[in-house]
C-alpha cells in the first residue's frame, strides 16, 4: 500500500495530527535556515556599514558567484565538530541542559504567529498572552547558562539579562495593552484583520508604543545596543563564556537569533499590519498588490531584521545602569501616557475607533 | 524653551535617526577592499621583497666578497666567508642572509659596488621548516637566476634615480 493511500485511511484525528506535525517541522526548519542566513547577512551588512565587504569565500559546491553564501553552513559544521568543554565546577547537567531551555520557547512562540490568512499552526484566542509567556520564559535559559557555569563573569552576565528583561518586560506589555485596546482581541490573526483598510495599521495610531516594543525587543533578546549581558569588554562574554561547540551553537546562535527574528515577525504582526498589503484600502481590493499574502509579512520582517543589524553597526553599547533608567523611568510612563492617550482616543471616536 | 526643545528631540529619537542615516550612507559607500589572491595592489619596483644574488650575462657571480653589504647590516643578519676560487679570483664560499633577522631595509643593496645582492619584489613566500629560513649562497643564486629579467628591469627603471 503506497503511504498516501495508507494515509487516508487513517481515523481524521490521527491525520490532522499529522498534518500538523508536518507544519511544525516545516515553519521550525524554515525558521532555522532564515537564523542561518540571518547570521550571514548580519556578518555581510555590519561589514559593508564599516566599509568591509563581509565574508565571501565560502561557496556551495564551488559554483561561481555564489561566494559568501556557504559561511554560516561552514560555521555550523565547524561548531558541531568542536570539542564540548565542560568546566570542572560547573553543574553539568543544568550546564548541557540549559541550552536547551533556552532553544524551546525561541521555537515554541512560532505556534500562533499568523503567516498568511490561511496559514497558522494554532489559531488559539489567546495568542498574545502565549507569546508575552514564552518570550519571557527565555531568560531562564539564560540565567541557568549562567548560574551553572559557575563562574563570576557568566553569572553577572545572566544576572544583567534578567533584570534587563525584567526592566523591559513591563515596558513591552504595557505596549502589548495598547495593541489589545486597538484590536479588542488576544488572537494574533484577529489583531492583523483588525488592522486593516486606510490608516488601519496599529502603527499609524500608537506610533510612540511600536517604537518602545520594538526597541524593548532588541533589549529583550539581549542585542546591540543593549547587549551588556554579553559585555565583551566588561565581562568577556556574559552567560555563555564557558560554552563551545554545539552548547554554543544552541545556547547562543540559535535562540538569539529565533528570537531577533520572533520580536521582528511580532512587531510587523501586531503594529504594521502582518500580511496584509501595505496598500490595502488605497487600491482597489481586487487589485493584486492590495492582496494580504505572506509575501508582504515576510518584506516587514526582513526589514525588521535589517534594523537590528544596522542599529548593532550604528550605535554603541549603553551603559548598565542608563538601560535600567530607559526602561524603568522612560519607558514605562511613555506606555502609560499612550495608554492614556489612547483611552481618550476610543472615548471620543478618534482614528480607527470611529467604525 | 530649549528644555522643551531638546526633550522634543530626545523622544524623537532626532540624534538616533541621524546616526542612522549616517551608517545607511556608510552602507552603500562602494568598497575598497582588494580580492587578495585574486587581485592585488600595484607594486613599486622599488618593493623590497627576498634576497637573490645575480651573476652577470656571461654566467660569472658578480659577488666579489667586499663584505660592506655585512658591514652595514644593521640586523646582522648577513655571514660572510670568502676565499680565492679556482680562477685566482676573490669569491664567497658562504653567503647566508637569516631571514628571521632582515629587517628588509635594503642597505646590503644600498652598499653593494657591483649590484650582486638585490631584493625583488617577490613577497609572497613562507618557511615550514626550522633552519629554513637562512638563505644560503645556493638558494640566492637561484633566486637570482630565475628573475634575473625582472631583477633587471626594476635595476633599470630605478637607474636614473642613482
Amino acid at each position: 500500500m503506497s503511504p498516501i493511500a495508507y494515509f487516508t485511511t487513517l481515523e481524521p484525528q490521527v491525520q490532522t495530527a499529522i498534518i500538523k506535525a508536518v507544519e511544525i517541522v516545516g515553519v521550525l526548519l524554515a525558521v532555522v535556515i532564515v537564523v542561518a542566513f540571518f547570521t550571514l547577512a548580519e556578518r555581510k551588512v555590519i561589514g559593508w556599514i564599516q566599509g568591509r565587504i563581509g565574508p565571501n569565500r565560502v561557496k556551495i559546491f564551488g559554483l561561481p558567484g555564489t561566494g559568501g553564501i556557504g559561511q554560516p553552513f561552514a560555521d555550523v559544521i565547524k561548531l558541531l565538530f568542536k570539542e564540548i568543554i565542560v568546566p570542572a565546577n560547573a553543574d553539568k547537567v543544568l550546564f548541557l541542559i540549559a541550552p536547551l531551555i533556552a532553544l524551546v520557547p525561541a521555537f515554541a512562540t512560532w505556534a500562533v504567529v499568523p503567516f498568511s490568512p490561511e496559514f497558522v499552526l494554532a489559531d488559539i484566542d489567546a495568542g498574545l498572552l502565549y507569546i508575552l509567556a514564552l518570550t519571557s520564559l527565555g531568560v531562564y535559559g539564560i540565567i541557568l547558562a549562567g548560574w551553572a557555569t559557575n563562574s563570576k563573569y557568566a553569572l553577572l552576565g545572566a544576572m544583567r539579562s534578567a533584570a534587563q528583561i525584567v526592566a523591559y518586560e513591563i515596558a513591552m506589555g504595557f505596549a502589548l495593552v495598547g495593541v489589545l485596546m486597538a484590536s479588542g482581541s488576544l488572537n494574533l490573526s484577529d489583531i492583523v484583520r483588525a488592522q486593516s483598510g486606510m490608516f488601519g495599521w496599529n502603527v499609524i495610531w500608537l506610533a510612540p508604543l511600536s517604537v518602545i516594543y520594538f526597541i524593548s525587543g532588541i533589549a529583550e533578546t539581549n542585542r546591540a545596543p543593549f547587549d551588556v549581558a554579553e559585555g565583551e569588554s566588561e565581562i568577556v562574554a556574559g552567560f555563555h563564556v564557558e560554552y563551545s561547540g554545539a552548547t554554543f551553537a544552541t545556547l547562543f546562535a540559535l535562540p538569539e537569533y529565533a528570537n531577533m527574528i520572533l520580536i521582528a515577525t511580532l512587531v510587523s504582526v501586531l503594529f504594521f499590519g502582518g500580511w496584509l498589503s501595505p496598500l490595502d484600502g488605497y487600491l482597489a481590493s481586487s487589485a493584486w498588490l492590495a492582496q494580504p499574502s505572506f509575501v508582504w509579512l515576510a518584506a516587514k520582517i526582513c526589514f525588521f531584521l535589517f534594523c537590528f543589524l544596522w542599529f548593532r553597526a550604528t550605535f554603541p553599547r549603553y551603559r548598565y545602569d542608563q538601560i535600567m533608567r530607559l526602561g524603568w523611568k522612560v519607558f514605562i510612563p511613555l506606555t502609560l501616557v499612550w495608554i492614556f492617550v489612547e483611552g481618550l482616543m476610543v472615548y471620543w471616536h478618534v482614528g480607527p475607533w470611529h467604525r | 524653551m530649549p528644555s522643551v526643545r531638546n526633550i522634543a528631540k530626545t523622544l524623537l529619537l532626532g540624534e538616533l535617526l541621524q546616526g542612522l542615516g549616517l551608517t545607511f550612507k556608510q552602507m552603500l559607500k562602494p568598497k575598497f577592499t582588494v580580492h587578495y589572491p585574486e587581485e592585488k595592489t600595484p607594486q613599486s619596483y622599488r618593493y623590497r621583497g627576498l634576497h637573490a644574488l645575480r651573476r652577470y650575462p656571461n654566467g660569472e657571480e658578480r659577488c666579489i666578497a667586499c663584505k660592506l653589504c655585512e658591514a652595514v647590516c644593521p640586523a646582522l643578519a648577513i655571514t660572510i666567508e670568502s676565499d680565492a676560487s679556482p680562477d685566482g679570483t676573490r669569491r664567497t664560499t658562504r653567503y647566508d642572509i637569516d631571514l628571521f633577522k632582515c629587517i628588509y631595509c635594503c642597505f646590503c643593496e644600498e652598499a653593494c659596488p657591483v649590484d650582486a645582492i638585490v631584493e625583488t619584489r617577490i613577497h609572497e613566500y613562507h618557511m615550514e621548516n626550522p633552519g629554513e629560513n637562512i638563505m644560503t649562497k645556493d638558494k640566492l643564486l637561484a633566486i637570482g637566476e630565475r628573475y634575473e629579467s625582472m631583477i633587471a628591469a626594476d635595476k633599470a627603471a630605478d637607474a636614473i634615480y642613482r
